[in-house]
C-alpha cells in the first residue's frame, strides 16, 4: 500500500469514505512526520495532541456525507483559530489567543476536517521569502537552504514535505501562487469576494484572499468548495452560487481561447522562464485551445501601484496593535512611550518599513500623488483585463519570474524582493482569479510555475484548464526528506 | 424686538465686532446597536459590557453596516430638507488614542451621505434660515478615565462604535441666542423625527463651535478658532462668548487670530489653546477598504420620505392656520413633539384659546416648578381638558379653576370629582346669588349712597365683597349684571 502521507485529498477522502482507512491513521501519520520535521520550522503552533483527540472522535462517530471527514489540515497563522494562539508570525501577537474562529477555517471544520497546527509565515504576511516571520524563517523541503517563498512560505514548505494533505493560506499580491511555485504545488488565488476575510489577520483588506494550496487540481478544485462561502460578517463578502468545483471539473479545454500578454515578457526575463511558459503555450494548443496574443499596457504600473495600496492599507489595519488591549505590550512611562516602545519591539523591520511607506503616501500633500493615482493606476489595470476578456477566456503567464532563491540572498534588497511579484501582483489588483501549477523544473532542479488567469468568479474555467495541463505537463515533485 | 436690537456685536474702543459662529454638532444616533456592529447602545451600563469584537478590534474582526443607522441618517437629512447623497463613502480617519481601538474612526470624510440642507430659526426678530453644509455618519471612540487609577487610564469602550450623526452648519450664526435656537430646533427636529434624543446629559448631543469675529460691516470672514467638544448650550454660550472677546482683544492689541483647536475649561470659563494648525493631526483619511460605498436607492428615499411626521415648520403652520393661534404660541407648542401631541389631545374637545393659555401657562410653570417634561406631566392631557370646559361652561371660575388645578398636580384627579368633592361648583342660580347681594347692599348702605352720587369706581367693591361672601364661588358675570340692575 501507498504510503499515506503520498495520497491525495481526493484519494484520502474516499478511503476514509469506504473505511479503507481511519482518521486516526491520516492524522496519526502526519503528526508522526510532522514531528520530525521540526527542521523545516513550519509549525509555529503544533494542536497535536488535540488533532489525535478529535480523529478518534471522529472515527467513533463518522459523518461520510462531509466533504472532508477526518481529514486533518495545517493552515497558515493568519487565519484565528478558537482557543489556539494566532500570531500572525509577529512578536506583537506572540501571545495572542482567539476567541473565535475565521470563516475560513470554520468551514474546513464544518466540513469534518481536523486543525493540525498553525503554519509558519511571513510577518503580517509580508514578504516573498517566509524570512520576516519573528518566529524564523522556514526552509524549503525543494533543498537545504532555500526559501519556500511567501508569505504562505510554512503552508507551501509543508504541503510539499507532505506535513499536512492540503492547506490554505492568504493571498494579497501573490503569497499563494508564488510559494506554490518555488515548492512545486499548487495555489489558487480566488476572486476577491469569494472567501470570507473574516477572521483573518489583514494586511490590505483590498486585495487579500484566502486560497487553498494543494498538491494537485483536483484538491484544489475540492478545498476551494469548501472554503469558499458567502459571510455577512464580511461587507465585501459577494452573495454568488458557488458550485461543485471539483465535480465539474472537465479536461476538455477544446475552442478555449487562451491570451499571451506580451507586457509579461518582461525585461531580463530568463531563457528558462522562457521556454517554460513557451512549453505550457504548446501545451494548451495541443490540447485544442486557441493561443491569441494580447496586451495589458499598464502592467508595468501594477507593482508601484501595489507598493502604495497594499502598504497604505497595512498602516491602517496594523494601527490596531497597540498593546492596549491585546498582544504584546512594552510598558513605557505614558500612553505615546508605550505605543511606541511596543510598536518598535513588537514589529520586525519588513513590517515597520511598509507602515512608514503607507502612512507616507497617505499624509496630506502626498495623498493625491501617490495613493489616489495608484489607485486610478488600479482602475487603468481592471479595464486592461476587462477589454482583454472580451476576447480571452483566460490568460497564460509564469507564476514567477525565477525559481526559489537562497536563505538571505534578497534580505538586504527589498526591490529585488518585490519584483518576485511582478507577474501574481496585478491579478490581486484586479480581484481575479489566478492558479499557479507546477510546470517544470529549471537547470538547478527547482520547481517553476504557471499562472492561469481567470474571469471574475470563473474559477471553473481556470480550474478546467490548469486540470488538462497538469495531466499533459505530468509533474513529479521528488522531495528527498533530506531534513528527516 | 427689531432686527438691530438682536444683533450681537462686541464694541472696543470704537470698533464694532460681529462675531460669526458655525457648528458641528454631533448627535449619537437613537439605535439598539451600534453602527458596524450588534453591541447594545444602552447608556449607563457596567464598564466594557457592551463591546462586541469589533468594537475592541480583534484581529481579522471586520465592520458591518447597521441598516437602521443609514435610516436615521437619511431621516435626518429629509427633516433638515437636505439632499440625500444616493452613493456615500466610509473613509477612515488615522490617529492612535487608547479609547479608538482600531486605531482608526470610521467616518465619512469627502463623500458624506446628506449634503446642503437648512435649519429655519423663529427668533423673536423674525425667521432665519441657517445652511446646514453636511451630515455625516461616524462611530463615536470609547471613553479615557483618567481619576479612578492613580497610575494608570482606565478605557470604557461600551461608547465605541456607536454611530453618530456629525451635522456641520454654515457659518450663519451670529449670536449666544441664534444658537440656542439652532441647537434647540436641530434637537426638536430630531426628536419629531425619533432619530436623536438630544438627552445632552447623556452626551447623545454636543458641539465643536467655530469662532470668528469681523469688523462690522468686513466681508471676509476672520481667522476661526474650533472649541472642542461642549457638552450643552449654556456651555457653549460660555465658551462663545470668552472666545470671541477673546479674539477682539486680540486683535486690538494688534495681533492676529492663529487658527486652533481650543478646549473650554468649564470651571475657569474660559478656552484655551489645544493645539495650532501646524501641531493638526495628519488623520490619513482614505476610504475604507472593509466598507464597500454605501449606496442607497430613489425607493429607500421615498419610503422613508412618506413615513417622516409633520415637523415642528409645518406643524407651526398648521396650528396658525387651522386654530388661528399667534406664531409665538405657534412656536411654544411646536418646539416639543410632546408638547405638541399634549395640546392637540387637550384641544380635541376643548376651546383652543383656553387652551393654549393654560398650558403656555399654569402647566409650564407647574412642569418648569416641578422640572418635569411634559411627558412625565403629573396631570394628563384629559383632565386638562376637562377643566378647560368646566371654565367654558361657567361651572367654576377662572380662580377656581386655578385651585383646582392646584390640587390635580398632586394627584392627576378628575376636575369633576375634585369640585364634587370641595364643593367648588360655581353659584350661577339668579336667586342665591340676589341674596347674597342684597346683604352685600344691605350691610354698605354707605358705600351704596356713594356710588348713588357717582362714585362708580364703588362697583368693583360690591362684585368683590359678592364674591367674597360666595367663598369665591359666585359667577362673576352673572354678578355683575345683578349688582348693576340692584344699583341703578
Amino acid at each position: 500500500m501507498t504510503n499515506i502521507i503520498d495520497l491525495t485529498l481526493v484519494e484520502l477522502v474516499n478511503k476514509i469514505k469506504k473505511k479503507e482507512i481511519s482518521s486516526k491513521e491520516i492524522t496519526k501519520a502526519y503528526v508522526d512526520r510532522c514531528k520530525k520535521s521540526k527542521k523545516l520550522n513550519t509549525f509555529i503552533t503544533d494542536d497535536f495532541d488535540n488533532a489525535l483527540k478529535k480523529a478518534d472522535k471522529f472515527d467513533k462517530k463518522p459523518d461520510f456525507n462531509k466533504k472532508l471527514p477526518g481529514i486533518p489540515i495545517a493552515v497558515k497563522d493568519l487565519f484565528c483559530t478558537k482557543d489556539l494562539k494566532t500570531t500572525a508570525g509577529s512578536k506583537i501577537l506572540s501571545n495572542f489567543i482567539p476567541s473565535y474562529e475565521s470563516t475560513v477555517t470554520q468551514n474546513l471544520w464544518n466540513e469534518g476536517s481536523i486543525l493540525l497546527g498553525k503554519l509558519n509565515c511571513d510577518e503580517f504576511a509580508m514578504g516573498s521569502s517566509n524570512e520576516t516571520s519573528f518566529f524564523g524563517n522556514v526552509q524549503s523541503p525543494i533543498g537545504k537552504g532555500l526559501v519556500p517563498g511567501g508569505s504562505s512560505g510554512g503552508s507551501a514548505s509543508a504541503l510539499s514535505a507532505k506535513l499536512t494533505p492540503v492547506t490554505v493560506g492568504t493571498d494579497t499580491g501573490g503569497s499563494i501562487r508564488q510559494p506554490a511555485s518555488f515548492t512545486g504545488t499548487v495555489g489558487l488565488k480566488p476572486t476577491y469576494g469569494s472567501c470570507s476575510r473574516y477572521g483573518i489577520v489583514a494586511f490590505a483588506s483590498s486585495l487579500d484572499q484566502a486560497g487553498p494550496m494543494t498538491r494537485n487540481v483536483k484538491d484544489c478544485a475540492l478545498l476551494f468548495e469548501v472554503i469558499s462561502s458567502y459571510d455577512n460578517k464580511d461587507s465585501t463578502s459577494v452573495n454568488f452560487k458557488r458550485a461543485n468545483y471539483s465535480n465539474k471539473l472537465n479536461k476538455s479545454i477544446k475552442g478555449k481561447k487562451i491570451g499571451i500578454p506580451k507586457e509579461y515578457r518582461a525585461e531580463g526575463m530568463s531563457k528558462e522562464i522562457d521556454e517554460l511558459w513557451q512549453r505550457g503555450i504548446n501545451i494548451v494548443k495541443e490540447s485544442g485551445a486557441e493561443i491569441l496574443d494580447i496586451s495589458l499596457p499598464n502592467t508595468k504600473y501594477a507593482l508601484p501601484a501595489y507598493y502604495i495600496v497594499a502598504p497604505a492599507e497595512a498602516s491602517s489595519n496594523l494601527a490596531r496593535y497597540d498593546g492596549v488591549k491585546y498582544g504584546f505590550r512594552s510598558p513605557g512611562e505614558n500612553l505615546i512611550d508605550m505605543y511606541e516602545k511596543t510598536r518598535s519591539e513588537g514589529f520586525g523591520d519588513e513590517v515597520k518599513r511598509r507602515i512608514m511607506i503607507g502612512t507616507y503616501v497617505l499624509s496630506s500633500g502626498y495623498y493625491d500623488a501617490y495613493y489616489l493615482k495608484a489607485q486610478k493606476v488600479r482602475q487603468l489595470i481592471k479595464n486592461d483585463f476587462d477589454e482583454v476578456y472580451k476576447k480571452v477566456d483566460a490568460i497564460l503567464t509564469p507564476s514567477t519570474p525565477t525559481s526559489a532563491f537562497t536563505i538571505g540572498e534578497k534580505t538586504n534588497d527589498p526591490v529585488s524582493m518585490y519584483l518576485n511579484d511582478i507577474f501574481t501582483v496585478p491579478i490581486n489588483l484586479a480581484g481575479l482569479p489566478a492558479i499557479s501549477i507546477p510546470a517544470g523544473l529549471d537547470s538547478k532542479g527547482y520547481p517553476l510555475g504557471l499562472q492561469i488567469i481567470g474571469k471574475a468568479f470563473d474559477e471553473q474555467n481556470i480550474f478546467n484548464i490548469a486540470y488538462s495541463m497538469e495531466e499533459k505537463i505530468n509533474f513529479k515533485n521528488e522531495i528527498k526528506s533530506w531534513w528527516m | 424686538m427689531s432686527k438691530n436690537q438682536s444683533e450681537y456685536l462686541i464694541k472696543r474702543n470704537n470698533n464694532e465686532y460681529e462675531v460669526v459662529i458655525g457648528l458641528e454638532v454631533h448627535a449619537q444616533v437613537l439605535s439598539e446597536s451600534k453602527l458596524f456592529s450588534s453591541s447594545s447602545t444602552k447608556f449607563g451600563a457596567e464598564p466594557n459590557t457592551q463591546v462586541s469584537l469589533v468594537d475592541a478590534a480583534f484581529p481579522g474582526m471586520l465592520p458591518v453596516i447597521n441598516e437602521f443607522c443609514i435610516k436615521q441618517a437619511v431621516k435626518t437629512g429629509i427633516g433638515l430638507k437636505a439632499k440625500i447623497n444616493k452613493k456615500s463613502i466610509f473613509d477612515r480617519k488615522n490617529y492612535f488614542y487608547a479609547d479608538l481601538p482600531q486605531g482608526y474612526q470610521i467616518s465619512q470624510y469627502k463623500n458624506p451621505i446628506v449634503g446642503e440642507g437648512s435649519v429655519v430659526l423663529d427668533l423673536p426678530s423674525g425667521e432665519k434660515k441657517i445652511g446646514i453644509e453636511r451630515l455625516h455618519l461616524e462611530q463615536d471612540a470609547g471613553k479615557s478615565i483618567h481619576d479612578i487609577d492613580p497610575q494608570n487610564t482606565l478605557v470604557d469602550l461600551n461608547r465605541s462604535g456607536v454611530a453618530l450623526m456629525e451635522i456641520v452648519s454654515k457659518p450663519d450664526l451670529r449670536s449666544l441666542e441664534e444658537v440656542n435656537a439652532y441647537v434647540k430646533k436641530l434637537r426638536s427636529i430630531m426628536r419629531y423625527l425619533g432619530t436623536c434624543d438630544g438627552n445632552m446629559q447623556e452626551g447623545s448631543l454636543r458641539a465643536d463651535v467655530n469662532v470668528s469675529v469681523r469688523k462690522k460691516g468686513q466681508k471676509e470672514l476672520g481667522t476661526r478658532c474650533e472649541i472642542k467638544n461642549v457638552n450643552s448650550i449654556k456651555f457653549m454660550q460660555m465658551a462663545i462668548e470668552y472666545e470671541a472677546n477673546r479674539q477682539v482683544d486680540v486683535i486690538e492689541e494688534g495681533g492676529s487670530i492663529d487658527q486652533e483647536t481650543r478646549l473650554f475649561d468649564t470651571k475657569k470659563n474660559q478656552t484655551r489653546s489645544m493645539r495650532s494648525k501646524e501641531d493638526a493631526h495628519d488623520y490619513r483619511y482614505f476610504p475604507d477598504p472593509d466598507l464597500l460605498p454605501l449606496e442607497i436607492s430613489d425607493k429607500f428615499i421615498d419610503e422613508l420620505k412618506k413615513n417622516i411626521p409633520e415637523l415642528p415648520d409645518e406643524k407651526k403652520k398648521r396650528f396658525i392656520e387651522k386654530f388661528k393661534l399667534s406664531a409665538y404660541e405657534a412656536n411654544i407648542l411646536v418646539s416639543d413633539n410632546e408638547t405638541s401631541k399634549y395640546f392637540e389631545e387637550v384641544i380635541k374637545e376643548s376651546d383652543v384659546k383656553i387652551s393654549t393659555n393654560w398650558i403656555t401657562g399654569e402647566l409650564f410653570a407647574l412642569l418648569n416648578e416641578k422640572n418635569l417634561e411634559i411627558s412625565e406631566s403629573p396631570i394628563s392631557a384629559k383632565n386638562l381638558s376637562k377643566l378647560i370646559n368646566l371654565i367654558k361652561d361657567g361651572t367654576i371660575s377662572g380662580k377656581i379653576a386655578k385651585s383646582v388645578f392646584e390640587i390635580m398636580a398632586d394627584g392627576n384627579k378628575d376636575p369633576k370629582k375634585i369640585i364634587e368633592e370641595k364643593g367648588l361648583k360655581q353659584q350661577s342660580d339668579p336667586k342665591e346669588l340676589e341674596k347674597l347681594i342684597d346683604k352685600v347692599i344691605n350691610d354698605n348702605q354707605d358705600k351704596v349712597k356713594e356710588y348713588k352720587s357717582g362714585k362708580e369706581k364703588l362697583f368693583g367693591f360690591f362684585v368683590g365683597q359678592t364674591m367674597k361672601i360666595s367663598g369665591g364661588k359666585a359667577n362673576p358675570k352673572l354678578v355683575n349684571e345683578i349688582l348693576k340692575k340692584k344699583l341703578t
